[in-house]
């Protein structure tokens, strides 16, 4: 589904991701984990195409898809989705405003009509309930006035409605308490299936333990230096990343 | 309801630019008293109109531009425009009798003359160039008793209720354009409600210019009678020409105790192209006066269009309880320019206003708002809330805020808050990522943005106002 070859790329001359190469196929969870500073975050901001950093080298695929040629919205329309780390307020557009014009972009882009507004308000309805969202959220601005907690469930209550191939969950376990971290995970287990895949980025293992992961990888100074199982995790956890560091330092002399 | 909307826009021009190849009677350019007597004798009006048109040229010719406004405004050659034209088939008696290019040019602007507008429940005036083309729905109104026509007809047939509230609101002295326009008015629209009655429909004015080198100078008067209700709602649209061409209207309202009467205008006179080249430079006075106790008057406005705005709504407080109320969003794009805001003067007792304004500046324009809040010594326990909000799309734009407040009662309270902000990057992207283009995510978040103001448009003129916003700050991102 998504490969990524020597992937180099930096904001304002800076460069963070320096040669990342990874492959994600379709039925898989990825945890992506490493220390402060390493790249992650770049990483799903260069996937979903912000205009903020710049790819310097390598090659991204998606679906066969050179995705790097495609603008952030037609990456969306593709099937990528990005559960951002903090979820912008927009005030005055309202939830179900943002959302049909969203599902109807994608709609679009797929040649097919609008959604009805029955369709819609019951396909809110539905998706809602996965992420224990209150009735009200239909009339809320965008993220405005939303507690973290909220704004996180906000996040998978988007990605069920959008239903992507390709979904990339960027720190969503910070902020939250255990109870929200529970129901952010149930939701994105419910939305899991053998045709779609997740990037799960975190610091820690916690999320880890409601998100089962197939594959855990280290990154480092913008390249993924070590990969593994679930296991992975479990020795990060315990020992930290200062082993990881140290590897890398005595394998680049 | 954003996204219908969103979808049927696609292009970012201009789509009234058109003209219509029809006959026009139109005089020579020019001003003299000569001029003023001329368009009185074309509207065969009696001689206290032709005397008021007199003595407000003959003002004129003392006053000088006012140039406190933050706008540059080019010298406007007043001897270079035709104070009057008319399409040529003059006061058409029935639908059948109104020009067909006319009717297909007001059918091309989405106001369709003909009686089904019954279906939407409005009736409609429509003014092109200096003429009254034809008002809808006299008859049915007119068995409530209610008077909605053209202010020529409302000189002919209602003569007394003209002269005793025409300029009584905007005196003729009140400010050069004003002056100007009680000079040389070539027609607009006259409401009157009477006692007691709320008026079962919108009522409607639809402003056209047309012709070349004119200037559109009308004028409308409503009046509610006690215990009356009117909304009423007046569009504007020009064809693109590259001179610029001058637009100096009245609106005077009056509200008497316990009436309410509403105003909503979508203004969208052609702004110029994107090189500031063209466009229609908007000098307009509008004011109402709540001049019986309990009294209401709101002002609603969405300003997308014109080169250069100078326009203050404003009210007078003058019942004791009466309240205004002025919602205005002012969108400039390219190299409009807006000087716009409102004036709130408080007499009577227990008077209260409430100001919301909401600019939106994109490419090169300059938006200011400008308001003044002033209580009088003997308004007791005056309310004024302002809150007036900038929105900057790009940085080579410019947001202004001029308040102005005087306060000479210790028991008023008036609150003013301001805030500017940009669209930002971040909320641009966050649409893009969910698969909505940059175009729309900004049409979204503008909309958002004014919200507050177009929910107090009625339904109609809300979905139009969306599409403009949309359409005025195409290309303004990127």
């Amino acid at each position: 589904m998504l490969e990524i070859k020597n992937l180099h790329a930096n904001i304002n001359g800076k460069e963070i991701i320096k040669g990342l190469s990874l492959t994600v196929n379709a039925g898989e969870i990825h945890a992506i984990m490493g220390p402060n500073g390493a790249g992650k975050s770049t990483l799903s901001s260069v996937l979903t195409g912000n205009p903020a950093f710049t790819v310097t080298e390598g090659q991204v695929t998606f679906n066969g898809k050179n995705l790097l040629e495609l603008t952030p919205e037609d990456r969306s329309r593709e099937g990528i989705f990005l559960s951002f780390q903090y979820p912008v307020e927009i005030p005055g557009v309202s939830m179900v405003n943002f959302m049909r014009t969203a599902v109807n972009e994608h709609r679009k882009y797929k040649n097919l009509d609008p959604i009805s507004a029955t369709d819609f308000l019951r396909l809110m309805r539905e998706k809602k309930e996965l992420v224990e969202m209150d009735n009200k959220l239909a009339n809320r601005s965008v993220n405005e006035g939303f507690s973290g907690g909220e704004k996180k469930r906000n996040e998978i209550f988007q990605m069920a409605m959008l239903n992507p191939l390709l979904s990339i969950l960027d720190e969503t376990d910070s902020g939250l308490d255990i109870d929200a971290l529970r129901i952010v995970a149930n939701g994105v287990n419910k939305l899991k299936s053998p045709d779609n895949a997740s990037i799960v980025i975190t610091h820690y293992q916690r999320l880890l333990d409601y998100i089962i992961p197939d594959f855990v990888h280290v990154l480092y100074d913008g390249r993924i230096v070590k990969s593994g199982g679930k296991e992975l995790a479990y020795e990060l956890e315990e020992r930290g990343y200062d082993w990881i560091k140290k590897e890398v330092e005595e394998a680049a002399i | 309801m954003s996204t219908d909307i969103l979808d049927q826009v696609t292009q970012g021009d201009y789509k009234y630019g058109f003209t219509t190849d029809i006959e026009t009677d139109i005089i020579p350019i020019g001003l003299s008293e000569e001029v003023v007597r001329l368009i009185s004798a074309k509207k065969n009006e009696p001689e206290w109109m032709l005397e008021f048109r007199l003595k407000a040229y003959r003002h004129w010719l003392t006053m000088e531009m006012p140039t406190w406004a933050h706008l540059t405004v080019p010298n406007i050659d007043y001897q270079s425009i035709a104070y009057y034209a008319a399409p040529r088939k003059n006061a058409p008696k029935s639908l059948d009798e109104v020009d067909p290019e006319l009717l297909k040019t007001f059918e091309k602007l989405g106001i369709p003359l003909q009686e089904r507008m019954a279906l939407s429940g409005i009736a409609v005036d429509a003014v092109m160039d200096s003429v009254s083309v034809k008002t809808t729905f006299k008859e049915s109104l007119s068995e409530l008793g209610i008077i909605f026509c053209s202010f020529s007809e409302a000189v002919e047939h209602h003569p007394d209720l003209v002269q005793k509230y025409m300029s009584s609101v905007v005196p003729y002295t009140d400010n050069f354009f004003a002056t100007l326009n009680c000079a040389v008015f070539s027609d607009g629209s006259f409401v009157y409600i009477p006692k007691g009655v709320r008026c079962p429909m919108e009522l409607s004015t639809y402003f056209r210019i047309n012709a070349m080198n004119t200037g559109q100078f009308e004028r409308t008067l409503i009046v509610a009678d006690e215990d009356s209700y009117v909304s009423y709602l007046e569009g504007c649209t020009a064809p693109m020409r590259d001179e610029n061409q001058l637009h100096a209207a009245i609106v005077e309202i009056v509200a008497m105790k316990n009436a309410e009467v509403k105003y909503s205008t979508v203004q969208n006179w052609y702004p110029g192209d994107k090189e500031g080249k063209g466009g229609i430079y908007n000098f307009v006075t509008k004011r109402g006066i709540c001049k019986g106790d309990n009294s209401k008057i709101s002002w609603t406005q969405v300003e997308t269009g014109s080169a250069i705005t100078w326009k203050y709504p404003s009210c007078i407080l003058l019942g004791d309880n009466s309240s205004a109320e002025f919602y205005s969003v002012a969108v400039t794009n390219h190299h409009q320019q807006a000087d716009t805001g409102t004036k709130m003067l408080h007499i009577g007792k227990n008077t209260s206003s409430h100001i919301l304004s909401k600019g939106i500046s994109a490419g090169k324009s300059q938006n200011s708002y400008r308001g003044l809040v002033k209580v009088n010594p003997a308004a007791e326990n005056a309310r004024n809330f302002s809150q007036c909000d900038s929105l900057l799309l790009g940085d080579k734009c410019g947001a202004h805020t001029f308040p102005y407040m005087e306060v000479n009662n210790d028991t008023a309270i008036v609150e003013h808050e301001a805030t500017t902000s940009k669209i930002n990057e971040d909320q641009i992207f966050y649409c893009n990522q969910r698969g909505i283009s940059t175009e729309d995510a900004v049409g979204l978040i503008v909309n958002g943005y004014a919200k507050e103001v177009l929910n107090k448009l009625p339904m109609e003129f809300a979905v139009e106002a969306q599409k403009l916003l949309q359409i005025t700050l195409e290309g303004s991102v990127g």
